[in-house]
């Protein structure tokens, strides 16, 4: 249990704005080595702001960001992280090996090793079979899921992934969040990103944010004991000021 | 090794892309043959009209200089130059000539004046042979008789086109990785700001080399331009113009949001140049508006690429330009990783 107490990712008093207008407004928060913590919340309440701050792409306008035992932003670390934008950062003139043998490139992976950890994410995400097809053929759940392969692909310490699991049907769903949990306990940490309530009980724990808060954290079963919740829903809108 | 990584992605966009392949390619050597079949023509011949029995010497008198046609009547001489058919009619008077031009042309009013003069000069020359008029002799210090219009506007549009094209791909590949939101994805990666713009130069360094040498080598090659100097200074010049807009291009489309916006840098940033570039003769610009001229690079490699094609210079001529040039490269450049701070602070 000691390891699962290692802090890998922790934010204290952080505050992001843009012009005048305040996206994170004071957010503490800690991710600890390990886990699957999920950020639970509605579309615009920061989420992907606080991601990039913690995946040292943006900087916090207040307060400190660490990952790793290191102070963000930080060029060394971002080699550690794997990190999964919103959007999906694909070229699509390029075929899907071509897309991992750049960012796998860009991490330091080259030869045997960029061969094999090439054919092992790809058949994670069930795309084996489409390595050389032309990344703008593929649908949208194909685009989100060799994205996820390429933030696998350099075996970071620690995963950030923003919403990983839009348009990627039921079933492949399941298969990544197994390999999700398989990682952690293998001791990645996973910090993920969604507004769909009931993937969030699949995660370790939970912080809700709403309009640049963390309203709530703790375990989803601590969440809803807490409200007095049947549901995480019902917990996010007890704690969100909105009673049931 | 990073760098690699960018350059090698670059190379494969490319050679995946055969559109954009095209544009940089094939479209620069088209446009330079149109513009070749237009202006290497032989010099224009004006056609002057004539009215009635009066007037009959004239084909004889102006046929060595202009098509000369016969007119019934003055009406039907005057129709014919409303319809555009005649550039003039010229009429003797007591013995000195009345010209009336088309006018909405001055490359025509110009070729009538000149013919029109030439013949009286043949004239003069015809009824006063005793006091034989002195023919004046010319002299070249650069060009000569043979020299085309072609000759003179080549060194200026293979500049322009280098320029141009290279501006326009670089900017919108550039942006795209923005839009697309790569660039983001890009900068959680270890790569640093300046390894992105050294990778972009790069990669991108070696389609725009090898249009800058194809273009350069068809003007002077195929269509046979003028090529008075060394063509190895021409190809550095160019390699540089292409460098420069390369480098600007991908700086400015930090300034631009989406493809449109990049487009609507060209009125800005293009046209200007073009006026600049030495296209047009600028001897009678407003002495306000020249100081203009000394900030566009197209401007310098164009000067340096006549003073070379046209005036057979070499490394002296040009030094001041290719150090002008190198000098923008390596600030648009410097800019450039200056801009992506934008994105990443470190």
């Amino acid at each position: 249990m000691s390891r699962e107490q290692r802090v890998c990712m922790s934010a204290r008093g952080v505050v992001r704005r843009f012009g005048g207008k305040e996206v994170i407004r004071g957010i503490t928060l800690t991710v600890r080595a390990g886990e699957i913590f999920g950020l639970l919340g509605p579309s615009g309440s920061g989420k992907t702001t606080l991601v990039k701050m913690l995946a040292g792409i943006d900087r916090a306008t207040e307060g400190d960001i660490e990952v790793l035992g290191t102070r963000m932003p930080n060029l060394e670390v971002l080699s550690r992280i794997g990190y999964m934008a919103q959007s999906d950062a694909l070229y699509a003139e390029l075929t899907a090996r071509e897309n991992l043998e750049f960012f796998g490139a860009l991490s330091g992976l080259r030869g045997g090793r960029l061969k094999r950890r090439m054919r092992d994410v790809m058949e994670l995400v069930g795309l084996a079979e489409d390595l050389d097809r032309f990344v703008g053929t593929f649908s949208g759940g194909m685009k989100r899921r060799l994205s996820l392969a390429i933030a696998l692909l350099h075996e970071p310490e620690a995963l950030i992934l923003d919403e990983p699991t839009v348009g990627i049907d039921p079933v492949l769903r399941k298969s990544i969040w197994d390999e999700l949990h398989a990682l952690s306990r293998r001791g990645t940490t996973v910090l993920v990103t969604t507004h769909v309530m009931d993937e969030a009980e699949k995660c370790g724990r939970l912080g809700m944010l709403r309009d640049g808060r963390l309203i709530a954290a703790g375990t989803p079963e601590e969440l809803k004991a807490e409200a007095g919740a049947a549901s995480i829903e019902e917990a996010f809108l007890h704690f969100g000021g909105v009673r049931a | 090794m990073r760098v690699r990584a960018l350059i090698v992605r670059i190379i494969r966009q490319f050679l995946h892309d055969r559109r954009t392949l095209a544009l940089l390619i094939i479209v620069p050597l088209a446009v330079l043959s149109l513009v070749y079949l237009v202006f290497d023509g032989d010099t224009y011949r004006p056609r002057i009209g004539a009215v009635g029995a009066k007037d009959s010497a004239m084909p004889d008198i102006l046929g060595p200089y202009a098509e000369v046609a016969m007119f019934d009547s003055g009406e039907e001489a005057e129709a014919a130059l409303a319809g555009r058919e005649i550039d003039a009619i010229v009429r003797l008077e007591g013995g000195s000539p009345r010209v009336k031009l088309e006018g909405s042309d001055p490359a025509r009013n110009r070729a009538v004046t000149a013919a029109v003069q030439s013949a009286m000069r043949d004239l003069a020359a015809l009824r006063h042979q005793a006091l034989s008029v002195p023919l004046p002799d010319f002299e070249y210090l650069h060009g000569g008789p043979d020299m085309s219009t072609f000759d003179s506007l080549s060194p200026v549009l293979i500049g322009l086109f280098a320029f141009f094209f290279v501006f326009l791909i670089a900017g919108v590949s550039f942006l795209r990785e923005r839009t697309g939101g790569t660039l983001e994805r890009l900068l959680a990666t270890p790569l640093r700001r300046w390894e992105i713009v050294a990778g972009y130069t790069a990669g991108f360094g070696i389609f725009t080399s090898l249009q800058a040498v194809l273009i350069a080598g068809y003007a002077v090659g195929v269509l046979g331009s003028m090529m008075a100097g060394s063509f190895g200074w021409v190809i550095l010049i160019m390699l540089l113009l292409s460098l420069t807009a390369l480098s600007l291009g991908t700086f400015l489309s930090a300034f631009a949001d989406t493809e449109y916006q990049m487009i609507q840098f060209i009125p800005l940033v293009i046209v200007p140049q073009v006026f600049f570039s030495g296209l047009f003769d600028l001897g009678s610009i407003s002495p306000w508006l020249r100081w203009l001229s000394h900030v566009t690079p197209l401007k310098y490699g164009a000067d340096a690429l006549r003073d070379v094609m046209i005036r057979g210079e070499g490394w002296n001529a040009i030094r001041f330009e290719v150090f002008v040039l190198l000098g923008l490269s390596v600030a648009f450049m410097a800019a450039n990783v200056f801009a992506l701070r934008k994105h990443r602070k470190i």
